[in-house]
């Protein structure tokens, strides 16, 4: 059904894209960094507590001694546990705006739910219960996720994929979901609820991209034991350097080993790290994947096998013609004039695309219909379609049907052409035999059309370890020749639910994590054994509920992405990590010989970044502490830059990025505010 | 010239060592060497042991734990009661109770810290049934819980890893009796003393005195005393006495049996996990960091002593002899200590107490990073493998994979252990010597004041918690205040690893391993030995730091400059 496309509703507001630096989002995010010091909330992080509870002890000790010191060393320490809170805020701050926006699309008009006689009654949407039946029509919103049981509708869902071109829905088959909050836009379908009252598909997104219940993913728990040990570690060297220091009669003042516990505890990493993982996750929203939960994001990082479907993955999705093959005694241009004859009229896109190539080789126009131009189409009898126009009778088809067409009427299809019609299949394209009346003219060839640049995405794939695995429903032959062409590292054809299944399994039992996407109610199981099963939006509710992310915009292909994310998020809490631990080296050699270089006056020699006075240097570690966070916020959000190539070129290139530079930068850095401060008359 | 000679020799020994002696030792503890399958036998009936009965970690750790309860109270029961046992020529007395409980510990937890002068206080039974057995047993302790460990990383699905009781039988029945047996028949053969006989009496008819000259069963614990990174010498000059380590050859004898076992469990480990590459990533690491502290000290030690120098003899082209034995000079002397301070020994054949402060500092370091390069018996792998798994951890994520050390997950229990195993020490060491030198009876034992008393202190228990046993000396430290904090470093220092370390092997044990690919973090690359670097030097360094610079590094930099 082709529908007339009907003017984009615009009672509801599109889903909007919201940028990253937002001002609304910075506004709201400065706010929070100040609500956010509830100790309660700071408790759960237990890097932050430290620095929040060593705050209030040089708040105490500054206004007890009455030290200018002090009162910068609090100030720069209370920023820094603000900084880190921004930098949460600033995560959650665009899930929050793009949750405001999905919630105005909350269905708060009625639903039309019908009674068992069969008359309409005016109900609330939010009463909705699960086996409740409703209609709509044009111009009405679905009131709840359902399923058509009748009827077939074109439908608005830009509410929730932010994509305008309507889609199809009708009863029956695996496009038959539809989603509470859409619009109806022509025609009428009776639709059965579902869902339960608050547990829409729309209420599970706003939970999702708002955040509300998030958890703390297996990689984020393991890095945060990592953190709070080395925030424990510190506690003893920092608490040590006081009887250490009077042992031989040098003292430690209060303020100053408390900025050298912040300043050694992983603070950058320990701001920055719920951000990471929030931004993570919205960048999968902004891709149009919503992820039930951050272990999906995680474990996508993890996949080692990719089952990728071959249609709209790897394929274009149709055959396109490629080839004239024409019989003995037939010019190869009469074959092509002929397939164009037949095809004119045919709307599919592969007789277009026979049509574009006759063009194309022979530079045959598209001719006008006369009124003598039969359309012969195509049909599950006859397998063929075709036209007659002045006498001839064209016909195209499957090589068994044309076969048996043009032997019913004394032709014969010889057997080189047999021979043609067995190579092109072996090659894993389609062969279309094409006849005028009784004699056979030739085989068009029909190729499945490898998305360009899918060979590429492939070998990289391969590169970064994970071994792709083409499912499709064509024969062997056919998938081997495609597999061929478009680089997979394996295949599985003629595809069923249960070899899915198997497959799946035996990669797991082999300790592979196994990423695949799906969209009919048979692929829920595979959906659900997968380590991460991608759901089509056009799919069913059953495939849906199956896999652990749902794709808004129903693009197979998006699987690659998904992974990409994955293990960008991985490699971003690592590079900081690695960069946070690096940075204490340099605030050492800042600290230390400003501490003690009084008492022993030769450990000045540790001062190799020259800082002009102890108090400068302790200030300027401090700050640049404090500043790294602010200055790391935009790359926690936007990820470490992710290029694909094997774990060691990885490796290699962020040891030396953040390992090597977190080592120098604030040796850099710490001078540089030195100098500062200086200028500025501090010391 | 001598000193590479001896490096030459010392590599070329080694290298032999690592290539049969770590195939052996895989062996031994695979249970595929049986030549003293009889007696094997005979041990396991007595010990009441099933050598086919696997045990988990939980089983394998009570085992160790029970074991080595016994073995202090044993040779806590034969140092006090020694006054009423034989083989006691000297008749001397039971050890008091804080000493003799201090040097239990000390030697059941591989550590040999000596309170006491060996010589004037333990009898020839002590020294024999009590010390030198404990060399033995907590030697075949310390491999047992590498192995036990290594077998959790290669393991596919288990809930075991071996069986406690027999490895440490097959260790000391293959692998620690028979070397100690041959080496010290080499002791003796050098002129090291080897007699039940008691003291050598001496009469100088010139002088009218009368010379008592200590002797004993010297050269069968000295072996093992190397051989099992133990350290405890039987005379309190320890391998600077010419009874105990009378030549060049056999101070050059001594470094190689220190460092066979540690450097040839690395081949051991590869073996064992199926990937020598791995075996020889660690080893590098190792080396690297052995041969960079080594250097260090060596010429820190040539450079002269600052205050002999500031007394106007600035012409000291022997470098710092201060407390050194001249047969052995400043290179072997380093070489020794160095290598007794790398690995859990302690052993020493010079004073550390009169190396230049920085001198002091290149001992103090290979302590402070944990004795991973090459560390003690077993000791030195399963701590090494321990960072290396934070390594992996933090690297792994890097790569953007969950990390996954010989295709096992490194998750959040596993980042838990590792932690806990490696700064249970660093806490350890730095509260307790901040103790000390917060208490009366801490600040009564350093001979000196300002950085060097303070040096002292650290230098302890630093030994103490790493298990090393070597002492700065200058600390007066058989007072009650330091005989019980050594103990509590002692026990931390050994058994707060062993169980996390334990834990680890069981929950790693466990796991199905991930197959290998392109996206795996390769743990045999030069990348990862110098992420493994870093690691070490960045935890080790950070937490030391501050001691240090109050230490060691102050007490060099006061004269302005670093060098006399």
């Amino acid at each position: 059904m082709t529908t007339t496309t009907a003017a984009p509703s615009q009672a509801k507001p599109k889903r909007r894209r919201v940028a990253a630096f937002d001002k609304q989002i910075v506004k709201d995010a400065l706010r929070a960094s100040v609500t956010k010091l509830d100790p309660r909330v700071q408790a759960k992080n237990p890097v932050m507590f430290v620095v929040l509870v060593g705050t209030v002890v040089t708040a105490i000790d500054t206004v007890a001694n009455r030290s200018g010191f002090g009162l910068a060393i609090t100030i720069w320490l209370l920023l820094t546990v603000l900084f880190a809170n921004f930098a949460e805020a600033m995560a959650e701050g665009r899930g929050k705006a793009q949750a405001d926006t999905l919630r105005q699309m909350r269905t708060e008009t009625g639903a039309r739910k019908l009674r068992a006689d069969g008359t309409e009654e005016l109900v609330p949407a939010a009463s909705l219960q699960v086996g409740d039946v409703v209609v709509c029509e044009a111009g009405d919103a679905v009131p709840s996720d359902g399923e058509i049981i009748e009827g077939v509708a074109s439908i608005d869902e830009s509410a929730i994929t932010g994509e305008s071109a309507p889609v199809i829905r009708e009863s029956g088959g695996d496009r038959s979901a539809v989603t509470g909050g859409t619009m109806v836009l022509s025609d009428r379908i009776v639709v059965r609820i579902t869902a339960e009252p608050g547990k829409t598909f729309l209420d599970r997104m706003i939970k999702l991209v708002e955040g509300t219940n998030r958890q703390k993913t297996p990689n984020e728990i393991a890095l945060a034991i990592l953190l709070a040990a080395l925030t424990i570690v510190f506690i003893p060297v920092v608490v040590a350097l006081e009887p250490f220091g009077s042992f031989q009669g040098a003292k430690v003042p209060i303020v100053v080993a408390v900025a050298l516990l912040v300043c050694l505890i992983p603070t950058t990493i320990g701001a920055l790290l719920s951000a990471i993982g929030i931004a993570g996750m919205d960048r999968l929203v902004q891709r149009n994947v919503l992820a039930m939960s951050g272990r999906a994001v995680e474990a996508a990082g993890d996949v080692q096998t990719l089952l990728i479907d071959k249609t709209g993955t790897i394929t274009l999705g149709d055959r396109m013609a490629s080839a004239f093959y024409p019989a003995t005694g037939v010019e190869e241009s009469e074959l092509a004039d002929a397939g164009q004859l037949a095809s004119l009229a045919d709307e599919t896109p592969e007789g277009r695309s026979i049509v574009v190539l006759a063009k194309q080789r022979f530079n045959l126009r598209e001719r006008t219909m006369g009124p003598d131009y039969q359309f012969v189409p195509f049909s599950a009898a006859t397998r063929m379609s075709g036209v007659d126009v002045g006498g001839r009778v064209i016909r195209k088809g499957a090589a068994a049907a044309v076969k048996a067409w043009v032997e019913s009427q004394g032709g014969t299809f010889p057997q080189e052409l047999q021979d043609r019609v067995d190579a092109v299949s072996r090659a894993g394209s389609t062969p279309l035999a094409v006849s005028e009346g009784p004699r056979v003219l030739g085989v068009i060839e029909l190729r499945d059309v490898v998305k360009d640049g899918i060979a590429e995405r492939f070998a990289t794939l391969r590169l970064m370890g994970i071994r792709t695995v083409m499912i499709t429903g064509d024969n062997p032959l056919t998938a081997a020749a495609i597999a061929a062409d478009a680089g997979v590292d394996d295949f599985l054809a003629e595809a069923t639910p249960e070899t899915k299944m198997e497959l799946i399994r035996a990669e797991q039992a082999k300790g592979k994590l196994v990423a695949m996407t799906g969209d009919g109610t048979n692929d829920a199981p595979a959906l659900a054994q997968a380590d991460v099963g991608v759901a089509m939006n056009t799919g069913t509710n059953a495939a849906k509920e199956a896999g652990n992310m749902v794709d808004l915009d129903s693009n197979p292909a998006k699987l690659i992405d998904i992974v990409e994310i994955g293990k960008q998020l991985l490699i971003t809490r690592g590079a900081l990590t690695t960069f946070s631990i690096a940075n204490d080296v340099a605030k050492y050699f800042a600290i230390i010989p400003a501490i003690f270089q009084a008492s022993f006056p030769g450990l000045a020699a540790l001062n190799i970044m020259r800082l002009s006075s102890p108090n400068t240097a302790i200030l300027s570690a401090v700050i640049f502490n404090a500043l790294i966070i602010i200055a790391l916020v935009p790359l926690a959000l936007r990820g470490v830059k992710f290029r694909a190539a094997s774990a060691t070129a990885v490796l290699r290139r962020n040891v030396l990025v953040y390992g090597l530079g977190g080592l120098a930068l604030p040796f850099v850095g710490i001078k540089a505010i030195d100098l500062l401060l200086v200028l500025m008359g501090v010391h | 010239m001598q000193a590479a000679i001896t490096i030459i020799v010392l590599v070329a020994v080694l290298a032999v060592a690592w290539r049969f002696l770590g195939d052996y030792l895989a062996a031994v503890y695979g249970g595929r060497v049986r030549w003293l399958a009889p007696v094997e036998r005979l041990v396991f009936r007595a010990l009441g042991v099933d050598p086919t009965a696997e045990q988990d970690w939980k089983t394998y750790a009570v085992s160790l734990l029970s074991f080595s309860l016994v073995a202090i109270f044993f040779t806590y029961g034969i140092e006090r009661l020694q006054g009423f046992l034989p083989l006691n020529p000297q008749h001397l007395p039971g050890v008091t109770p804080a000493l003799a409980f201090n040097t239990a510990i000390s030697f059941v937890t591989n550590t040999n810290w000596q309170n006491y002068a060996g010589e004037t206080t333990m009898s020839y039974l002590t020294q024999m049934a009590a010390l030198t057995v404990q060399m033995f047993a907590s030697a075949a302790v310390g491999v047992a819980v590498a192995i036990a460990l290594v077998r959790g990383l290669a393991a596919r699905k288990r809930e075991t890893i071996g069986n406690f009781w027999v490895d440490v039988v097959r260790g000391t029945l293959y692998v620690l009796l028979p070397v100690a047996a041959i080496a010290t028949v080499v002791f003796v053969a050098q002129g090291a003393v080897q007699t039940l006989a008691g003291p050598a009496h001496i009469t100088d008819a010139l002088n009218r005195v009368t010379q008592t000259i200590p002797r004993g069963p010297v050269a069968s614990q000295e072996s093992i005393k190397q051989f099992g990174t133990n350290g405890g010498g039987f005379f309190n000059a320890n391998g600077a006495h010419p009874f105990e380590n009378p030549t060049a050859v056999t101070n050059l004898l001594s470094i190689i049996l220190i460092l066979a076992i540690p450097v040839a469990l690395t081949r051991t480990f590869g073996k064992m996990v199926g990937s020598m590459r791995q075996g020889v990533a660690i080893l590098a690491v190792m080396t690297v960091i052995f041969a960079g502290t080594l250097a260090f000290t060596a010429i820190s030690e040539s450079q002269g002593n600052t205050a002999v120098h500031r007394a106007g003899i600035t012409a000291q082209a022997s470098g710092n002899l201060v407390g050194k034995e001249t047969r052995f000079g400043t290179f072997d002397s380093a070489l020794y200590d160095v290598t007794s301070t790398q690995t859990s020994t302690g052993s020493v054949n010079s004073a550390a107490d009169s190396y230049t402060p920085l001198g002091g500092l290149g001992m103090l370091s290979g302590m402070m990073l944990g004795e991973v390069s090459p560390g003690g018996v077993g000791s030195g792998l399963y701590t090494i493998l321990l960072f290396a798994i934070l390594a992996v951890f933090i690297g792994g994520l890097m790569v953007g994979r969950t990390p996954e050390y010989l295709g096992k997950k490194i998750q959040a229990k596993e980042v838990q252990l590792a932690t806990i195993g490696i700064l249970v020490m660093p806490i350890t060491v730095l509260v307790l010597t901040a103790i000390a030198v917060e208490t009366a009876a801490g600040r009564a034992a350093p001979l000196n004041a300002g950085p060097h008393g303070f040096t002292e202190i650290l230098y302890a228990f630093t030994s103490q918690g790493n298990n090393n046993g070597s002492a700065f000396a200058g600390l007066s430290s058989n007072t009650d205040f330091y005989n019980i904090a050594g103990s509590i470093a002692m026990l931390l220092g050994r058994f707060g690893v062993i169980l996390p370390t334990l834990a680890l092997a069981g929950s790693l044990a466990a796991k199905t391993p991930v197959p290998e690919g392109e996206g795996t973090f390769r743990t045999d690359s030069p990348i990862f030995g110098v992420l493994l670097t870093g690691v070490l030097l960045i935890v080790g360094g950070l937490t030391f730091f501050p001691a240090l610079a109050l230490g060691p590094i102050a007490e060099q930099l006061a004269a302005g400059r670093i060098w006399p």
